[in-house]
């Protein structure tokens, strides 16, 4: 071997500082890609029919409430000086609509995602933390004090602007009217039920709101939102957590009830029902629409036509492109294999 | 008492040295912060940063100032840490200098002291081997002769032993010694220096003694074999010429980052443009009744009251704000990191490592990595550069009579005369001729004879150009010379095999051991340094008979003026016969000084050595004068070889299409047979010759010869020949007459200099001219014609890029210039490597410098660049089009976390490893195939229509993204239990389909899947998920708004987002597979991988380069 010091300066010679480390050197060619492309392709029309079916198999029954139309029942009710304006909705159903049914309300044109709506509220306040009941964040202004000066609990835009429609569900039966048992645990996120929402310790919660005021708009205090449970009141009301999770898109949906309990569990049987409304719900003013959607969900949620049909054609496209592939392939007599 | 002193004489000048003590050349440690950032800011990506954190911070915009301020700081930060290493380094470096203890004499004692508190007129005491720690006049050596040697390594490379001399006549008691110094301004050439001391005694005049680089121990430098020497220090601190050359580098950007600030430029337009869009759009949405401000959206009372254009201005502001992730902010970290890392590839590559010289290749600067991919011109020195610059004697030619040395095998009488054409009649000269000759040989050079030490001596005679050794056996002792130039060394060798030994100096005598091994010494009386304008150098000896007599030494040009004229005839005929044959030649000539011609002679060297002013120009007056009417005995033929594997290299860059211009100082017809021997030239080629010869073949002016050539050369290279299609790297041929052109020095100056009208016309003539040969051959060249040629094709249209390679010192010039320069580790100091932005230690590394490493560096960072621009482009779209959605009300789409972490953690790491280590095509396949060099030329990875595609790429992706996922939330309930989405639902599914899209799309690209790729492709999706959980699945305290709560596991646990984000990956990426398998079969260079797997592993041809023989009497080498 040569000298030892002949070789001090030598650059190391491992593989990284030579540049040669083992390496998969991947190469796309049309033997992998072609075959790759049929199983994708197959795969994608698979799925898309199974997702096109599963869609097309959901129920789903919308009915727009707005009062537009002077011969809807709730023209009446857009006029926004009548207070306590029910109307109801008649619908029939000639067929079993399968349960477990959902609710939602819907809405469009209503910009749940407007930047300085989503910033006005006060997550410490509506984690329980009763300093800032008194003192609410400034992000709240115009919803952080009223008139009085007196702390808005909770504050901020969302808040104040919780949809307060109410739904009630009966069957016209020949014997009058059966309710609809509507189910409202569950429509929100457990995360935000749990652990994300908290209310104050105090015991009444009702004590805990001394010296602050209800939202403007509000009918009711936060700690009177659902009467008939007081579980479910303060900030870990289930309407008021589903409406804290704001829409992304101006048109949305949002759940309101489900249907689970009682002899309707299986699902709502053909017949005729009357759906009453509690319309108190402005949108008139800034040209939105409310609707309500009577839906059975799936394993890939509510109906969504888009998710099936896209897998078809990418689907098909897959197929296609590797047809057209081979025929390129095949023209150029192209030897790609060894 | 110790007085020497220095008082300014001239008032005009400044003292050298006022200012005493050390600046530090870089910066401190405590006000490194705020001047790193300050230059950091100085640049308009990182100001314009600061901008938008500032905006943040100060108007209400929708995204908090962390998500630009942290990216902001991370990328200072980095780059802090980069630049703080580097000046770590230097400071270093610094202090091994600055903080070394040294002694000094003070009244007479003496005092350790550290260097930098050395002041200017101390007198320092220095021992052998150690460092000098700044400029000093020597005064005292231990050694007899008044002498003492140093080795300038450190300073120029040379490790040769060079014989510094102290102040002439000056007392041997530094006690007593009372004297100022005058010298001129601190400059950084090392090689010049000039200053007069006055040595002031009680009882006489003032005593003028003159300084010359002789005089002058250069900081840095070492101390070799003397024992101790004092010197008084004339330029301390930042005045060394050491630190003197240390800085002012100038800077080289690389065309790279201009294409990076031209779509930088694109993307502030997309910016503002977006911004501008969405304010309008905002306020003509808001005009509509009810959409300003709905009952449940009131505005503030302070919204209310500000004034219109102010609240569009702060929109505008806020838009900014929220699309400024467009402009990517770490892009210029990845890319520094990338190049810095980068270059290690070249420093670490044994592939560079010559054994010889025992070094790789060095990288002087990283900011050129990709410009050696984009290389068009490259400049070539010969000598050194093409040629190995390793002289060996051929033969000689005395009185007209050739020797030639025919073998090594040494026979100390070795004459024997060929059967040449002259020497037929008369097989040898006289032998009082010969003996001339040869002690002209002996006598006439500034060779060293290597003391024996006794440790190392191989190892330092391979750095000093003593090589040869194995081949004669020395007479009495393993005897090694030292020069400056290996022609001396060849000389003084050539000498020894006839018989002449050249024994050493001693005290100014030199003592030569002739053919009957008698020694004889002679009194060295004065040398006549070379300089490449007189090419020539010159010693006076006096002999012991007492003549004085002159011996020169010199290429034929500037010799055989010089003498009688009857002479020259018969020894031209063996220069030219030799010049053809490819040798460097030298003649020899002396003169016998008559006892007043040599008292004249003495008195004005005196004098011109002592001027202060022109000096220079005196000497080389002096000179002439002394340098005629010599008698010209006879004259050498040295052989310098090729360099190795200089063909093949050259050739591969002519296959690479890039053009070769031999740039050398030598004369044409040795340069034109190099070119020839290099394959430069082939036979094929047609030669269009513009020297002084063809210039003047006829009666009429020299310019109005130029001009008729310049029109027919013209005419013949670039009118007739079919035009080439522009940047088709395609369709490239060669066209079908290859033409050399070639130009000396003297027509290029008239070229260059002609009257002022026709001078741009005839360069402009010149240059299409030269554009269309395949090589051009300019000779004769001064240094700074070589810059002013790398220049003109520098500026030329479509200014393509440029690469010097070079050697010496003459190279520096054109090194400098050029796009790219590149220093040879050769045998000339290390001027042209100190200088260069690359160093290699042999031209056949360049074929690997460019091909391989030059190809990969732009490809990667090509690559890096426009994925850059592409994944900020679709990371931002969809949250522009967002705006469409949320009533132009800035909501972003992506929550603050994922805004700050997409470029720094989730995207970063993917690219900077594929930036080092990609291969797209492996480096032997590179090294095969030279013409694949062509297919990335002229920038073609960073064009505007790459640009283009990427874009377009980009906003589909974003387009399909935002778009899929908003037809998903068409019916938000996407959960099997029936619950919906909300919007950061939306924006997380959005942004994990971008983070895998551009992921999977790096990965596409990635040809070369080390594990290194594997680890950070995957690992980098990884953190993304489990980043998201943890992000999403803690209350964190420090928060406000906990907004991601839980979102990333909810999304996980719909269905319909899971084949969502399967479906927009995958037909994002549908395009680019796609693109990739059918340009395989339509598309050029189909097979080039496969075909060049076969050959890999071979390229490594054994076989040796032909010997090519060539000669020069070029102007860079001392001889």
């Amino acid at each position: 071997m040569s000298k030892e010091e002949n070789t001090a300066n030598r650059p190391d010679n491992t593989a990284f500082t030579q540049q040669r480390l083992p390496a998969w050197q991947p190469m796309l060619s049309a033997g992998i890609v072609i075959p790759g492309f049929v199983i994708i392709g197959v795969a994608f029309i698979g799925i898309g029919v199974a997702l096109f079916v599963t869609s097309q198999n959901i129920q789903v029954l919308e009915k727009d409430y707005t009062g537009i139309e002077t011969n809807s029942s709730c023209f009446k009710c857009t006029n926004p000086r009548v207070k306590n304006c029910n109307c109801t909705i008649n619908f029939s159903l000639d067929k079993l609509f399968e349960g477990p049914v959902f609710v939602y309300y819907g809405l469009s044109n209503y910009f749940q995602n407007y930047r300085k709506y989503g910033a006005s509220k006060d997550a410490a306040q509506l984690t329980g933390d009763l300093a800032y009941f008194t003192e609410p964040s400034t992000s709240c202004v115009p919803y952080q004090r009223d008139a009085k000066d007196k702390p808005i609990v909770p504050c901020g835009s969302i808040a104040n602007s919780m949809f307060n429609d109410t739904f009630k569900l009966f069957q016209i039966v020949n014997s009058g009217n059966v309710a609809v048992p509507l189910d409202g645990k569950g429509i929100a996120w457990w995360t935000d039920y749990n652990i994300k929402y908290r209310n104050p310790t105090t015991n009444p919660l009702k004590n805990a709101f001394n010296d602050t005021v209800k939202p403007i708009f509000w009918p009711r205090p936060a700690y009177e939102l659902d009467t008939t449970n007081a579980a479910n009141n303060g900030f870990i009301n289930q309407d008021f957590l589903v409406w804290m999770r704001r829409s992304a898109l101006p048109n949305f949906r949002k759940l309101y009830r489900r249907i689970t309990e009682g002899e309707y569990a299986k699902g709502l049987p053909a017949g005729d029902y009357a759906l009453v409304i509690g319309y108190n719900y402005p949108v008139k003013a800034f040209d939105g629409r409310k609707k309500v959607v009577f839906s059975n969900v799936s394993w890939m949620g509510g109906k969504n036509q888009f998710l099936g049909i896209a897998y078809l054609v990418i689907g098909s496209l897959c197929v296609v492109m590797s047809i057209v592939m081979l025929i390129v392939y095949a023209k150029f007599k192209f030897p790609d294999e060894e | 008492m110790l007085a020497i002193g220095r008082r300014p004489l001239r008032p005009s000048s400044r003292p050298s040295s006022a200012t005493i003590g050390l600046c530090p050349p870089s910066t401190q440690v405590w006000n490194f912060l705020p001047k790193n950032l300050f230059e950091q800011f100085r640049r308009i990506a990182n100001f314009y940063f600061l901008i938008i954190f500032l905006v943040q911070v100060i108007v209400d915009t929708p995204t908090s100032p962390v998500t630009s301020g942290l990216p902001l700081f991370f990328v200072i930060t980095v780059t802090a840490i980069k630049q703080g290493y580097e000046d770590w380094l230097r400071h270093k470096a610094d202090n091994e200098v600055n903080k070394y203890p040294v002694t000094v004499l003070e009244n007479g004692r003496r005092m350790g002291t550290e260097s930098e508190k050395i002041k200017v007129g101390d007198v320092v005491e220095v021992n052998e081997d150690e460092t000098f720690p700044c400029d000093l006049i020597l005064l005292q050596s231990t050694r007899d002769d008044d002498t003492c040697f140093v080795t300038t390594a450190s300073l120029d490379g040379e490790s040769n032993h060079k014989t510094h001399y102290t102040v002439p006549d000056t007392e041997k008691d530094l006690d007593s010694l009372s004297a100022t110094i005058e010298c001129e301004q601190p400059q950084p050439d090392l090689y010049k220096f000039v200053g007069r001391m006055h040595i002031y005694k009680t009882d006489r005049e003032p005593e003028i003694r003159s300084l010359g680089p002789e005089n002058l121990l250069l900081k840095g430098a070492t101390l070799k074999n003397t024992q101790r020497i004092c010197g008084v220090a004339v330029y301390t601190g930042m005045e060394t010429k050491m630190a003197l050359n240390y800085q002012g580098k100038s800077q080289k950007r690389s065309a790279v980052e201009k294409s990076i600030n031209a779509f930088l430029l694109v993307y502030l337009c997309i910016l503002v443009s977006k911004a501008l869009v969405c304010t309008t759009l905002k306020y003509v949405w808001q005009s509509k009744p009810g959409q300003d401000e709905p009952w449940y959206n009131q505005k503030t009372q302070r919204e209310k009251e500000t004034n219109l254009y102010l609240k569009m201005f702060t929109d505008f502001l806020s838009f900014m704000v929220l699309f400024n992730f467009i402009i990517p902010v770490s892009m210029y970290v990845t890319v520094e990191m990338q190049k810095f890392l980068g270059s290690f590839f070249i420093t670490w590559d044994r592939d560079f490592y010559d054994p010889e010289i025992q070094e790789g290749a060095l990288v002087n600067t990283s900011d050129l990595n990709e410009e050696l991919g984009q290389v068009e011109y490259v400049f070539t020195d010969k000598t050194g550069t093409l040629t190995q610059n390793n002289m060996e004697f051929i033969e000689c030619c005395i009185d007209g009579f050739q020797y030639k040395y025919r073998d090594a095998v040494s026979e100390l009488d070795g004459f024997s005369a060929t059967d040449g054409p002259v020497s037929k009649l008369q097989e040898k000269a006289g032998k009082e001729r010969e003996e001339l000759f040869l002690r002209a040989l002996c006598l006439c050079h500034t060779v060293q004879v290597k003391e024996p030490t006794g440790r190392g001596q191989d190892h330092t005679d391979s750095m000093a150009g003593v090589d040869g050794m194995e081949g004669c056996p020395p007479p009495h002792e393993q005897t090694g010379f030292i020069a400056s130039s290996p022609d001396e060394v060849a000389l003084v060798k050539g000498a020894m095999r006839y018989g002449f030994t050249f024994l050493g100096m001693e005290s100014k005598k030199m003592k030569i051991m002739n053919r009957s091994n008698a020694i004889e010494t002679y009194d060295l009386l004065h040398v006549l340094n070379f300089d490449p304008v007189r090419r020539r150098m010159s010693v006076i000896v006096r002999s012991k008979s007492g003549d004085a007599l002159l011996f020169c030494k010199g290429a034929d040009s500037s010799i055989f003026p010089r003498v009688r004229q009857e002479e020259v005839e018969k020894i031209r005929v063996h220069v030219e016969r030799n010049a053809t044959e490819g040798y460097r030649t030298l003649c020899v000539a002396y003169k016998k000084l008559s006892p007043e011609e040599y008292a004249r002679a003495d008195a004005d060297l005196q004098a011109a050595r002592l001027a202060l002013q022109d000096r220079e120009e005196k000497l080389i007056a002096v000179y002439n004068q002394v340098e005629a009417g010599m008698t010209l005995i006879g004259a050498t033929a040295v052989e310098d070889r090729l360099q190795e594997e200089a063909a093949e290299t050259m050739e591969a860059l002519q296959g690479a299409g890039i053009k070769v211009w031999v740039l050398t100082g030598d004369k044409m017809e040795t340069a034109k047979s190099t070119c020839y021997a290099c394959r430069l030239f082939q036979r094929g080629t047609e030669l269009l010759e513009l020297t002084v010869r063809t210039l003047e073949d006829g009666v009429r002016k020299r310019e109005e010869r130029l001009h008729d050539l310049l029109l027919e050369y013209h005419k013949k290279a670039v009118q007739d020949v079919p035009p080439t299609k522009p940047g088709g790297s395609r369709g490239w041929s060669k066209p079908s007459q290859d033409f050399g052109f070639i130009i000396d020095g003297a027509s290029l100056s008239m070229v260059f200099n002609s009257s002022e009208s026709s001078s741009s016309h005839y360069k402009n003539l010149f240059l299409q001219i030269c554009q269309n040969c395949t090589t051009v051959l300019c000779c004769r060249m001064a240094p700074l014609q070589k810059a002013q040629i790398v220049k003109m094709v520098k500026c030329s249209k479509g200014s393509p890029i440029t690469l010097s390679i070079g050697d010496g010192a003459n190279d520096v010039s054109m090194i400098l210039e050029a796009h790219v320069g590149i220093g040879i580790k050769g045998k000339e100091g290390r001027q042209a490597v100190r200088n260069s932005d690359y160093a290699i230690p042999k031209l056949k590394h360049l074929k690997k410098l460019l091909l391989g490493h030059g190809h990969l560096y732009y490809v990667r960072i090509a690559h890096l660049v426009q994925y850059f621009f592409y994944k900020n482009l679709c990371f931002i779209l969809p949250q522009f089009l967002y705006q469409f959605f949320c009533g132009y009300s800035q909501q972003p789409l992506y929550d603050a976390a994922y805004l700050t972490m997409y470029n720094i953690c989730f995207t970063s790491m993917p690219i900077l490893a594929y930036s080092l280590l990609e291969q797209h095509i492996c480096v032997e396949v590179l090294l095969d195939n030279a013409t694949l060099y062509r297919s990335i030329a002229k920038n073609a990875m960073l064009r505007w229509v790459p640009f283009f595609y990427w874009t377009l790429l980009g906003v589909f992706h974003g387009l399909l993204f935002f778009f899929g996922v908003r037809f998903l939330f068409g019916n938000p309930a996407l959960q099997a239990n029936g619950q919906v989405f909300g919007n950061w639902s939306y924006g997380t599914i959005v942004f994990t389909v971008l983070v895998f899209t551009v992921t999977f799309k790096l990965a596409l690209d990635t040809r070369h899947w080390t594990w290194i790729n594997h680890f950070v492709i995957w690992g980098s999706l990884c953190f993304y998920v489990i980043f998201s959980f943890f992000w999403g699945g803690i209350i964190w305290p420090f928060l406000k708004q906990q907004r991601l709560y839980y979102v990333f596991a909810h999304m996980l646990s719909s269905a319909s987002a899971w084949l969502v984000i399967v479906l927009l990956i995958l037909l994002s990426l549908l395009p680019d597979i796609l693109l990739v398998v059918l340009r395989k079969p339509l598309g050029p260079r189909a097979r080039q991988r496969q075909a060049g797997e076969s050959g890999a592993g071979g390229p490594k041809s054994s076989a040796q380069p032909l010997l090519m023989r060539t000669f020069s009497d070029e102007s860079n080498t001392v001889v």
